[in-house]
């Protein structure tokens, strides 16, 4: 049987719920053994590959490189799962969603700024108006909502995925 | 003379006071109902939404707090549609402020959170509003921040029924309500 095709992929988060992917200890190698992880922040792979089976989304989308990643994401992966409160709910990046992009540029890179005072604009993403969930950009498969999810959780949606059954997450995994 | 009547829940015949809401009478059969306003001690006013049920012979689903039980009704607590609606309500509330579970001081000691999770909500279906809401810092010891009211009006009626301060009330309408202190003043402008 050939092996699974499964990405990562971090947009606007801490890693934190990559961390707790890791967290998953020795269950790792059993994963390896029926799936190659073919893109994201674990691998060495600068372009998202075709015919991926799961994609997990850690981090809201939030400027403009973000949506562009995940539309060719959706594209190219079968199951699409959003991992992680930044993912299912814009989270902790929605916090400057009451304020206009500008102004908050100008809080953080103008007044809040010893020196240089203007907001970077070389080789950096324009931001969206608001940091947004995944499933408002593109169809979304499966949530794992956590801050992050505990490594159980991570191994059951892993695991049940792996033996193509879809987790049933009910009672299981919580916001926050 | 006999004032019991019964009622049943769920198929379950189970006897009742005159008087009592459904809410309090199935919570005290060890009904599970969810519910996010009410709270034992104060009035009932049917503002979540979430103690929606189904009463035989009614076509429209009645809050359970505010339903008065009579005798030979029956009601349904537990039934697709109302695990449905339920979960539709509680998104629209999570859509309706910014609740960022993740940085509230309130995390994992939340009805709104634990309900979310009883209920197997894992996401919510509508568009986010993102409103900007005010948050009072004025008063000494404590501080007001809108973004995680649901307006459930627990504090208003714990304010006036227990207390009888009458401190806090609701202003505008709709998406636009807001909790407000003293007919609208800063809370360290309060007596209280």
């Amino acid at each position: 049987m050939s092996k699974a095709k499964v990405a990562t992929v971090w947009l606007d988060g801490c890693s934190g719920c990559h961390m707790s992917l890791l967290d998953i200890d020795e269950l790792l190698i059993d994963v390896l053994r029926k799936a190659d992880i073919v893109y994201g922040p674990l691998v060495d792979a600068q372009e998202f590959p075709d015919n991926v089976d799961v994609t997990l989304v850690e981090g809201a989308v939030s400027s403009q490189d973000d949506l562009r990643l995940v539309q060719k994401i959706r594209q190219r992966t079968k199951l699409l799962v959003s991992l992680g409160d930044c993912a299912v709910t814009s989270n902790v990046p929605s916090m400057r969603n009451p304020l206009q992009p500008k102004v908050l540029l100008q809080r953080a890179y103008v007044e809040g700024a010893d020196v240089n005072h203007r907001p970077p604009t070389d080789g950096v993403p324009a931001l969206l108006r608001h940091a947004v969930p995944v499933h408002e950009v593109v169809k979304v498969d499966l949530h794992v909502p956590g801050c992050p999810p505990k490594a159980d959780a991570i191994a059951f949606v892993v695991t049940e995925l792996l033996e193509s059954r879809k987790p049933d997450l009910a009672g299981k995994v919580k916001f926050g | 003379m006999n004032n019991k009547i019964s009622i049943r829940i769920d198929g379950e015949l189970i006897p009742a006071t005159p008087g009592a809401s459904l809410l309090e009478t199935a919570l005290a059969h060890g009904k599970f109902i969810p519910s996010l306003c009410h709270m034992k001690g104060l009035s009932s006013v049917g503002a979540c939404r979430l103690c929606l049920v189904e009463v035989a012979g009614v076509n429209r689903l009645l809050p359970a707090c505010t339903t008065p039980v009579q005798d030979g009704m029956s009601v349904t607590t537990q039934s697709d549609k109302l695990r449905r609606y339920r979960k539709i309500t509680l998104e629209l509330l999570f859509a309706e402020r910014n609740h960022v579970c993740a940085v509230c001081v309130s995390n994992s000691h939340c009805d709104l959170q634990s309900l979310a999770q009883r209920l197997g909500v894992t996401s919510v279906r509508y568009p986010y509003t993102f409103p900007k809401v005010p948050v009072d810092l004025t008063h000494k010891k404590f501080a007001l921040d809108q973004n995680r009211c649901i307006l459930c009006t627990r504090c208003v009626r714990v304010c006036a029924e227990v207390e009888g301060a009458h401190v806090w009330a609701v202003s505008s309408r709709g998406v636009g309500s807001r909790l407000v202190c003293e007919l609208n003043r800063a809370w360290a402008d309060s007596r209280y």
